[in-house]
């Protein structure tokens, strides 16, 4: 509620530090002898406005995050908070529901020990408003008095108009690259946990997995944390199977659709091929689970396997094979799309056919780019969940039979965490190790391939 | 100065020749029916001002201009009085007697050594690699970059400075022992140290295959070249002896071009 209001007077705030400004800077052109100015009164405006509003966002949003932590310790400070519980989940309750009373967000209270703070909330909360009203006023007004006594006839608004503008890109992209340190960070911390229980050596070379959420948490059972058929898995599903499908028929697609396809047949046939990757990949899942494994099992018996699974690696490998096409053809298309056309003349030229100008120049010249398409389908595909949660089982099989059921890590990542196990049991905080290694493994593919797209760009450049 | 072979435009035979030929980009008209000789033993200069249709017609020499969509050709261009433009002719074989040199050096990012056996690896024209290693080494003998490279034949030909690309490029085409080679502006990018040891090869090459080079400068049609074909809105305005192209022009348009007074 009071955010809203510290935004909406932010933004007033700021529309009239915009007028005066740019009614002061039509004054300056009135008053020059030629009617120019360094700037034109619409910079002049801006730069005061931005100077307004920016400062008062920004205090906005720290006051929101941490005014309530300053009313609660208000209130933990007035005598009547005095006959509180020392702490735990009675003193939690006691206090949120004596504030949702206070703020209006429930109509009564059901603990009688809560009625008497509620009044005590009410008036921190009423302080601590009137406080951050004051406090927003003022930064707003000596930002704005700061900004627009910097305003003269040929003060450049209009370049400090544009820095203004790149240092708030610059923090729109940053947000993106933060969030991934924070994700980082919080997988860290539980990983150490995890690993304070399970010894990392055991998780990454141990060869059997089957925690138990339900045991003792203080007797961790290190050897039943063995990760390695899970890696196995994902590889096999991922890496290999996936791969074997998708790497023929994604190239085979971006020659037919580079090199042969007339271009109104390119017109329709490259955006179907994109629509496959937009398609959800639970949707990929229901395929995986309710045709195509069947379909495997029942061919796999009619070729006189005995009692085969019906959740096998080869119906989830498959499936995200058709899924990662996209993916590489898209990059092997650029990449072959981007060797100049004066290779493929000199070789045509030379009197090779098309396929042989293909096989034997456009290919090889474009293969690093095709590689990284390739890694970054890997990783894509090792990182997908969806589709082998529907599809593959959660038995962790170390074997090289694809009709066999296997399991990925993104499986018993789910496993684990909606797991019956606590928050801290050692089965729990598994998924976060498994995440862990995850990440870094996939972080680890998308470096490399983008390292070398880009090496491989400045060759043609 | 390079020296006249034959001296009789009449007495030379016509290696290829070209019919009433006009090419279209869409409804554009890019050459408007030119007709034109090219003799066996000489180098033929297309001049004229950008524009003018000179590489677009160069192209439809070897069919380079089909693959292009929108192009299309009308007319005869003979090979050793063979219509290139028959449908039943292998376009393949044609390339392999007809070689391209382009405008922008384009080795293939291969070894300098794969760059020249590309040819001679597709068309069969090596039994193993004793014959393979000589036909590299005479390529780049006749190129005259055997002595530059002949150490670091590994090496990649992108590697190589614009002017030894280029000299590469021919290489590459001599290496299928073509019959023409069309080189379409070959020293356009080069400077003018690479651009002289280009036009010295043409020189030396001229008398074994025939060569017909797209040029914008008139002194290098004049230094290379015993031919000279006047381009100008897609036909041919003037064509005969370089001297006399150069020093004695017949039409108007030519004396104004060669003079710089427009193009």
């Amino acid at each position: 509620m009071s955010a809203t209001i510290l935004l909406l007077l932010a933004l007033g705030l700021g529309l009239a530090g915009w007028l005066a400004a740019r009614a002061r800077a039509w004054a300056f052109r009135r008053q020059s002898d030629d009617g120019r100015l360094g700037s034109l009164p619409n910079y002049h405006a801006w730069y005061v406005a931005l100077w307004i509003v920016i400062p008062t966002l920004a205090f906005a949003l720290v006051w929101t995050a941490i005014a309530p932590g300053l009313i609660t310790q208000s209130v933990l400070g007035t005598p009547e908070a005095s006959s509180l519980p020392a702490f735990g989940f009675e003193r939690t309750n006691i206090l949120n529901e004596a504030r949702a009373v206070a703020t209006g967000n429930a109509m009564g209270v059901f603990n009688p020990a809560a009625e008497g703070l509620v009044q005590p909330y009410r008036s921190a909360i009423q302080r601590y408003s009137i406080i951050g009203l004051i406090v927003t006023l003022l930064i707003a007004f000596a930002g704005g008095a700061f900004a627009f006594l910097r305003l003269k006839p040929d003060f450049a608004a209009r370049n400090r108009v544009e820095r203004i503008v790149m240092a708030i890109l610059l923090v729109a992209s940053l947000v993106a690259i933060l969030t991934t340190v924070g994700i980082f960070a919080s997988l860290i911390f539980e990983t150490v946990r995890f690993f304070g229980m399970v010894s990392p050596l055991d998780f990454l070379f141990g060869t059997h997995w089957s925690p138990d959420p339900m045991a003792n948490p203080d007797n961790p059972q290190s050897d039943r944390y063995g990760a390695i058929p899970l890696f196995w898995g994902t590889i096999y599903i991922g890496a290999i199977i996936a791969m074997i499908v998708a790497i023929p028929l994604g190239l085979m697609s971006a020659i037919y659709l580079t090199q042969y396809a007339n271009p109104k047949l390119r017109a329709w046939i490259k955006p179907a091929l994109e629509v496959l990757a937009g398609v959800p990949t639970v949707v990929y899942g229901y395929f995986a689970a309710l045709t195509i494994a069947p379909a495997i099992r029942d061919a796999a018996a009619a070729m006189g396997v005995s009692n085969p699974s019906s959740e096998s690696a080869l119906a989830a490998g498959l499936v995200m094979g058709v899924m990662i096409i996209p993916f590489v053809s898209s990059m092997a298309d650029d990449s072959i799309a981007a060797v100049p056309q004066a290779m493929r003349d000199g070789s045509l030229a030379m009197g090779a056919t098309t396929n042989e100008t293909i096989s034997r120049v456009l290919v090889p010249a474009a293969l690093p780019g095709i590689v990284a398409g390739v890694m970054l389908a890997i990783s894509r595909a090792i990182g997908e969940t969806m589709i082998v949660v529907m599809a593959a089982s959660t038995a962790a099989n170390l074997t090289g039979n694809p009709l066999e059921s296997m399991t990925t890590v993104t499986v018993q990542i789910v496993a684990m965490l909606t797991g019956e196990g606590s928050f801290d049991h050692p089965a729990t905080l598994s998924a976060f190790a498994l995440g862990f290694v995850l990440f870094l493994v996939t972080l680890a593919l998308n470096f490399f391939a983008l390292r070398v797209v880009k090496r491989y760009r400045e060759a043609y450049e | 100065m390079v020296t006249l072979v034959h001296d009789n435009l009449e007495q030379t035979d016509a290696k290829m020749s070209a019919r009433d030929v006009s090419v279209y980009y869409g409804s554009k008209k890019a050459i408007d029916e030119v007709s034109i000789d090219i003799p066996t033993d000489y180098v033929t200069a297309f001049i004229g001002p950008s524009g003018c249709g000179k590489s677009t017609f160069l192209r439809t020499m070897n069919r380079m201009n089909d693959t292009i969509a929108s192009a299309r050709v009308e007319g005869e261009i003979e090979l050793d009085g063979q219509n290139i433009y028959n449908p039943k002719l292998d376009v393949v074989q044609l390339r392999a007697r007809v070689g391209m040199v382009f405008q922008k050096p384009n080795p293939f990012p291969k070894s300098i050594y794969e760059n020249i056996a590309y040819g001679p690896k597709i068309h069969g024209l090596a039994d193993g690699k004793t014959e393979l290693d000589e036909i590299v080494e005479r390529s780049l003998t006749r190129a005259g970059l055997w002595n530059e490279v002949k150490d670091r034949l590994d090496d990649s030909g992108t590697a190589l400075s614009g002017g030894q690309q280029q000299r590469l490029c021919i290489a590459r085409a001599i290496a299928v022992d073509p019959e023409v080679i069309l080189m379409d502006e070959p020293c356009s990018a080069l400077d003018p140290i690479a651009t002289a040891k280009i036009e010295e090869l043409i020189s030396e090459l001229h008398g074994r295959y025939a060569i017909v080079i797209v040029t914008h400068s008139m002194q290098q049609a004049a230094r290379v070249s015993q031919r000279t074909a006047f381009f100008h809105l897609g036909k041919i305005v003037e064509y005969g002896r370089t001297s006399d192209i150069f020093t004695n022009p017949k039409e108007q348009k030519t004396q104004d071009y060669i003079t710089g007074r427009y193009g």
